[in-house]
């Protein structure tokens, strides 16, 4: 336990010496937060859109002002003939052409089909589609209306759709993004900078004097690991803290669930990093394989975008992805309040992989020095 | 007492260690004495317990590396060949560190380590990565000493620093031996093995010869001559063309040679050199040190 004590001090020294790790440490968390949760964000606004009218009514006129109107969307111009608007689409300048056909306001007079035509820059197709929903949105909503005007009555809709949005009501999209945007934070200092920590000892050959002390491998390994877990937890705290105080994020479960789950996230990206710099002789190599496995790891990890629409296998492989399962866990607690026993799922997979990865760093260890 | 058996160890198909045997005595300056990849590293990594033999045994006072390594870690201090202190850690840290992980303190065994220490301890604040090459050997073999350990192994402690700190390093050595600790050795150079008690001359992973320095002088039994004059490349060409000569190699700024027999055929060569164009030969007899030695040595394990 003394020697224990004596590795942590020399750890700590170290870290504390180190003063640009020690600043990343302090200024990444920041940096991420204030410059990530507002530059990634999947909100679509002012959408560029042109129009063409071929119809010249009160009705299509009224459409035209409702969808500028809406936030969604910005009419840059109004053209004449759809080959016009099309030069716009493809040189940049529109995202979508909407296309208001001949007969439209004499088609919803007499209770028939009114034709709208939408032209999208599906590039992006995201853009595309989610473009498509707002037109058909804003369309129906005025034909509702319109019907309403001309007939005097409400036509009472056999199915009426009413959605609420629960635990993001306002669809705030900072909300779904700073408990994401944490993992990555924490991910990223427990992986990195534990693999590099290690890989050190062996570059600067240091790990062959500790080997001929009486000091226990265990012993050496716990001292390794423990400041970056530290690290870890603080940074988690800190980043916490600027979601709350910034961005208000709510924070509707227990923080002590979130820094324990965390505690156990962190544990297994620990012994992930000690298997990695295990195999690696250098910091070159380790940032490298490291590099590799984080950035596959957040890009499946539904931060940015929904697990559920992943083909199958990659779902799959999303079993042994830690940062899924803490991201969930994240959103969870954060947003939904869920306790322990609400997601005694995604715990057993972060316990599963955090026993697996620790034993496999720990025989690798031992087997490689 | 240090004794080694039969060691051996193969790093894929070359032979590292090759049936390594010698014994090391209570309170003795040993030397290991070989060049670069001898596998002088090799046989300390093994009697360090850092690596394991595939045939042999070792014994430290009774205790094997590979059964007993535990033990055995808290009565060696090893001092690498590469600077292997932590490089951001100031002189103090460094010392203090390796002092507590021994469950030991500085001023516990300040005796030991004082001569050394006091020359580095003007710039115990400053990190140790920005020490000079002197001092970084200083400071090296205090962290190696500071648990006081029975056995002390030091992987080529000279290699790279100046002339003045070489012999001041070895003159340490030997008042170390006064506290009674037992020291291993490795040297590339010649020149420090005649400071040990006793060497072991070590070539392509195989012991060549065990004795006290003198005792491998003697061994040389062959008449010795330097020869120099002209070019030396083409001196040493014309000397090995020379039927009669047995060995042949550049020494300093001459040549040492031996003639068939062990005899002396030196009018002989001086006249077939003068024959190459060789205008000024000048050949004198020379006593052997234990380079000569290691050298004849050598050449017979080849042939």
């Amino acid at each position: 336990m003394r020697i224990l004590f004596y590795l942590l001090q020399k750890e700590f020294l170290q870290i504390v010496r180190n003063k640009t790790i020690l600043r990343l440490i302090f200024i990444l968390p920041v940096v991420q937060l204030l410059v990530l949760v507002n530059a990634a964000t999947l909100d679509m606004k002012n959408l560029q859109i042109s129009i063409v009218d071929h119809d010249h009514s009160s009705l299509s006129n009224r459409l035209v002002s409702e969808l500028n109107a809406s936030p969604f969307f910005e009419i840059q111009e109004v053209c004449d003939n759809v080959s016009q608007g099309k030069v716009l689409i493809e040189d940049g300048s529109s995202d979508l052409l909407i296309v208001i056909a001949d007969g439209f306001e004499k088609s919803a007079f007499e209770g028939e089909t009114g034709y709208l035509q939408l032209l999208a820059n599906a590039v992006n197709s995201q853009q595309a589609q989610l473009g498509f929903a707002y037109l058909q949105q804003v369309a129906q909503q005025l034909l509702g209306n319109f019907s309403t005007e001309i007939s005097g009555f409400t036509r009472d809709p056999a199915v009426s759709v009413a959605s609420s949005y629960w635990y993001n009501p306002e669809l705030n999209y900072k909300f779904f993004m700073v408990p994401g945007i944490l993992v990555v934070l924490v991910s990223v200092v427990g992986m990195f900078l534990t693999s590099m920590n290690l890989v050190r000892e062996k570059e600067m050959g240091t790990i062959e004097q500790i080997n001929v002390t009486p000091v226990r491998k265990s012993t050496f390994i716990v001292a390794k690991l423990l400041p970056f877990l530290f690290i870890g937890l603080f940074e988690l705290a800190l980043g916490l803290m600027i979601g709350r105080f910034i961005y208000n994020v709510p924070m509707e479960g227990s923080l002590w669930l979130v820094f324990g789950v965390a505690t156990l996230y962190l544990t297994g990206l620990l012994g992930l990093g000690l298997l990695l710099s295990s195999f690696s002789s250098s910091q070159q190599q380790v940032t490298f394989v490291s590099y590799f496995f984080l950035l596959v790891f957040i890009l499946m990890s539904g931060i940015f975008t929904s697990v559920d629409n992943m083909p199958e296998w990659g779902q799959r492989i999303n079993l042994i992805n830690p940062l899924f399962y803490f991201i969930d866990v994240m959103r969870s607690i954060l947003l939904k309040g869920a306790g322990f026993f609400d997601l005694w799922k995604p715990v057993l997979g972060i316990s599963l992989l955090a026993v697996t990865l620790v034993t496999l760093s720990v025989l690798n260890y031992r087997k490689t020095s | 007492m240090i004794s080694i058996q039969s060691l051996s160890k193969k790093f894929d198909k070359i032979r590292a260690l090759d049936r390594v045997t010698f014994t090391v005595n209570e309170g003795e300056l040993f030397g290991v004495i070989g060049p670069d990849g001898a596998g002088k590293s090799t046989l300390f990594r093994i009697v360090l317990s850092l690596l394991l033999p595939d045939e042999g045994t070792v014994s430290i006072w009774g205790l094997d590396p590979v059964r007993d390594y535990r033990a055995i870690r808290k009565i060696v201090g090893y001092m690498p060949g590469k600077f292997s202190l932590y490089e951001d850690l100031t002189v103090e840290e460094n010392l203090r560190f390796f002092a507590s992980v021994f469950e030991t303190s500085i001023e516990e065994n300040y005796y030991l380590i004082k001569d050394i220490y006091q020359q580095i301890e003007p710039f115990r604040k400053r990190p140790a990565g920005k020490l000079s090459g002197g001092m970084k050997q200083k400071l090296a073999l205090s962290c190696a000493l500071i648990h006081k350990p029975r056995l002390l192994v030091l992987d080529e402690p000279t290699t790279g620093v100046d002339a003045v700190s070489r012999s001041e390093f070895w003159s340490i050595l030997q008042k170390l031996k006064g506290f009674g600790i037992t020291i291993i050795v490795a040297t590339p150079y010649m020149d420090e093995a005649s400071l040990c008690d006793r060497v072991a001359l070590i070539q392509k992973g195989r012991i060549l010869d065990v004795a006290t320095p003198s005792e491998i002088v003697a061994g040389f039994k062959d008449k010795l001559f330097g020869v120099s004059g002209g070019n030396m490349h083409h001196l040493l060409l014309a000397c090995r063309q020379f039927g009669g000569t047995a060995t042949v190699f550049p020494f300093g700024e001459e040549l040492h040679l031996t003639f068939n027999g062990g005899g002396d055929s030196s009018e002989e060569l001086e006249k077939y050199l003068k024959t190459k164009g060789v205008e000024e030969v000048f050949i004198r007899p020379v006593s052997p040190d234990i380079e000569d030695r290691f050298m004849a040595l050598m050449s017979r394990h080849q042939e």
